[in-house]
């Protein structure tokens, strides 16, 4: 099961009334519960926890804090192609930025792989990376944020 | 068989598309642009993948970014659907390098019949009849031109080799007009299809345009499964089909269908496709050969009772044909009515949300429409927003039942040629069957004369 599959449950358990969810497909099963933890479980019989999502979103709504991570302030770098993404030029190289770190607007910040050919993406904006918005080897489409840089 | 597939269109083919891997149990990849984000199929696929902007050269057209989407997917093949990318020779190359099956005939036989020179001499070649004319480039020399006017016998056309489908085509009905008329097309032809290569064939006057479809296998087995009439046009854009078509010399028919199936065989076609003809006087005209699904496959799928989707897929992965051209029997009638999105009379594209939708049903009755209420139609595209189809055991029950369903459609928010869609059916021309491919048009000059 994807990570974009597991967001897209908690994002619907998150926008309703659901206060628990599970799914199961084929051999894999996802459950996804308010104030809980996420548990995923992979056919190999490793348990995936992912942190406490829920109850974090549930005290944000509860009172809105200010640094909201679902409004990102600042120039969000969408991406101009489908691939894959990759923070540095090789595997196991350093990456090209970190957060926090100052950038220029043609900086290369990131690669995308399409038909086997490695793109270098800039930031397109100058400032400080404020957030990366996708795992390293993860599968983007045209339009998807990538980093928030501000 | 493959697992996944991924579909590379939009709209109501997607859907199909989509609907015949479904019950195959293969999984789904779409891919979209912006503007289609929120398509039905889009929703219900199993992944999907915003390839680009809303401009369809930035998203349908982009091989890149649609090999790039196969590859991050882990799809195994790649349908094409219709136009877009689906005859596109370089398209079916770069998908098979990328290490991917093309839902569709070898790259050659693309180009083979793309050039609608080199596709008329290869079935001149395969004894299927053509339209007489001169099988060649057209010469620059003006004299030459003036000969072969002269040997073709007036009234001609000059279409552009890299054209079809109605673009790049010129009529000329005297000997003074020929050399201006070459002149323009081929101009034309440059600009539309950078390949200048005109040529020139007799002009039939009252002609009907009756199509053949076949099916071949990758192990050299080739069938016909009836014919079609989509002489109802406007502007070479098809507005109503049916099959069989109606009033035709059985012999002829028999004998032409047959041609294209050994045709099949001698180049080697593999998939679904379409020879195209003209028929007038109780003879077969060849124009061209459309190697991809068509639109108005329904209406073949009525009378046979075959999925001609899930038969390509099959066919791709390897398979032979599960049925020999005894097994194919061919019962009652279809015809189905594209429904657009624009203004009946005046054909304005009428793009917008739909506020309020209802479609048809009942014995018969068949909706392909990837609209659901409060969609938005995008003025990106072309109009088509489904095929409403109808199916009786005579033409006379078809038509009736595709009136009542009409008549039961509500598409609100924007306008669609439903209209002239009921219009149609009542036309007695329409219902005495037969009409040549220029009727429509003549029939809206009177109802524009008249206004």
């Amino acid at each position: 099961m994807d990570l974009r599959k597991v967001k897209t449950l908690i994002d619907l358990v998150q926008q309703s009334d659901i206060t628990e969810l599970e799914i199961t497909e084929g051999e894999e099963r996802v459950r996804i519960s308010r104030g809980g933890t996420v548990v995923s479980q992979h056919p190999a019989g490793q348990q995936i926890v992912y942190p406490n999502v829920m109850a974090t979103t549930q005290e944000m709504l509860a009172q809105p804090a200010p640094e909201a991570p679902a409004e990102p302030q600042g120039h969000v770098l969408k991406s101009p192609m489908v691939g894959t993404f990759y923070r540095s030029s090789a595997p196991g190289a350093k990456p090209f930025v970190e957060i926090g770190q100052a950038v220029k607007a043609d900086e290369t910040v990131c690669i995308i792989e399409a038909m086997k050919l490695l793109n270098e993406i800039e930031g397109g904006a100058e400032g400080v990376i404020k957030q990366v918005l996708v795992e390293n080897g993860q599968p983007v489409e045209y339009g998807q944020p990538l980093m928030v840089i501000g | 068989m493959f697992g996944k597939i991924l579909i590379a269109n939009r709209g109501e083919i997607a859907l199909r598309i989509q609907r015949a891997c479904r019950e195959m149990g293969i999984k789904t990849v779409v891919v979209h642009s912006e503007a289609d984000a929120e398509a039905k199929y889009v929703k219900l696929a199993d992944e999907s993948v915003c390839i680009g902007p809303a401009p369809s050269s930035a998203s349908y057209l982009n091989v890149p970014a649609i090999i790039s989407a196969a590859e991050v997917t882990d799809a195994e093949a790649i349908h094409p659907g219709y136009g877009f990318l689906s005859e596109n020779a370089d398209f079916a190359e770069r998908v098979n390098q990328s290490g991917f099956v093309f839902i569709g005939p070898r790259a050659e036989t693309i180009r083979l019949m793309g050039d609608k020179v080199s596709a008329k001499n290869a079935m001149k070649k395969a004894g299927v009849p053509v339209v007489p004319g001169v099988d060649s480039a057209l010469p620059e020399d003006p004299k030459e031109i003036i000969k072969i006017g002269r040997e073709i016998g007036y009234p001609v056309i000059i279409k552009a080799s890299g054209g079809g489908g109605g673009r790049g085509m010129r009529v000329v009905h005297t000997e003074a007009a020929l050399l201006n008329a070459a002149n323009t097309t081929r101009a034309e032809a440059q600009a539309a299809f950078n390949n200048p290569m005109i040529y020139m064939e007799k002009f039939l006057e009252r002609p009907r345009h009756v199509e053949i479809q076949v099916i071949a296998d990758k192990h050299k087995n080739a069938l016909y499964l009836g014919d079609r009439d989509c002489s109802m046009q406007r502007r070479h854009q098809k507005v109503i089909e049916e099959a069989p078509a109606p009033l035709l010399n059985q012999r002829a028919r028999l004998r032409t269908a047959e041609r294209c199936a050994e045709a099949c065989r001698k180049i080697g076609y593999e998939g679904a496709g379409t020879f195209e003809f003209l028929y007038e006087g109780g003879e077969f005209y060849f124009i061209e050969m459309n190697t991809r699904l068509q639109v108005e496959h329904p209406v073949t799928e009525m009378i046979t009772g075959l999925d001609l989707v899930q038969m390509q897929i099959r066919i791709a992965a390897g398979e032979k044909l599960a049925l020999r051209q005894r097994d194919v029997e061919l019962s009652g009638h279809a015809i189905e009515c594209r429904i657009n999105a624009e203004d009946p009379y005046k054909f304005t594209p009428s793009p917008g949300r739909i506020t309020s939708l209802h479609m048809p049903g009942g014995p018969g009755i068949r909706v392909d429409s990837h609209a659901y209420n409060g969609y938005m139609v995008p003025p990106n595209y072309d109009s088509l927003i489904g095929k409403i189809i109808a199916y009786g055991d005579t033409r006379a029950q078809a038509i009736a039942r595709l009136s009542i369903a009409l008549s039961e459609t509500v598409i609100e928010g924007i306008k669609t040629n439903i209209p002239l869609h009921q219009d149609l059916l009542r036309d007695a021309a329409f219902l005495r069957g037969g009409t040549s491919i220029h009727y429509l048009e003549e029939k809206l000059a009177k109802l524009v004369k008249a206004e």
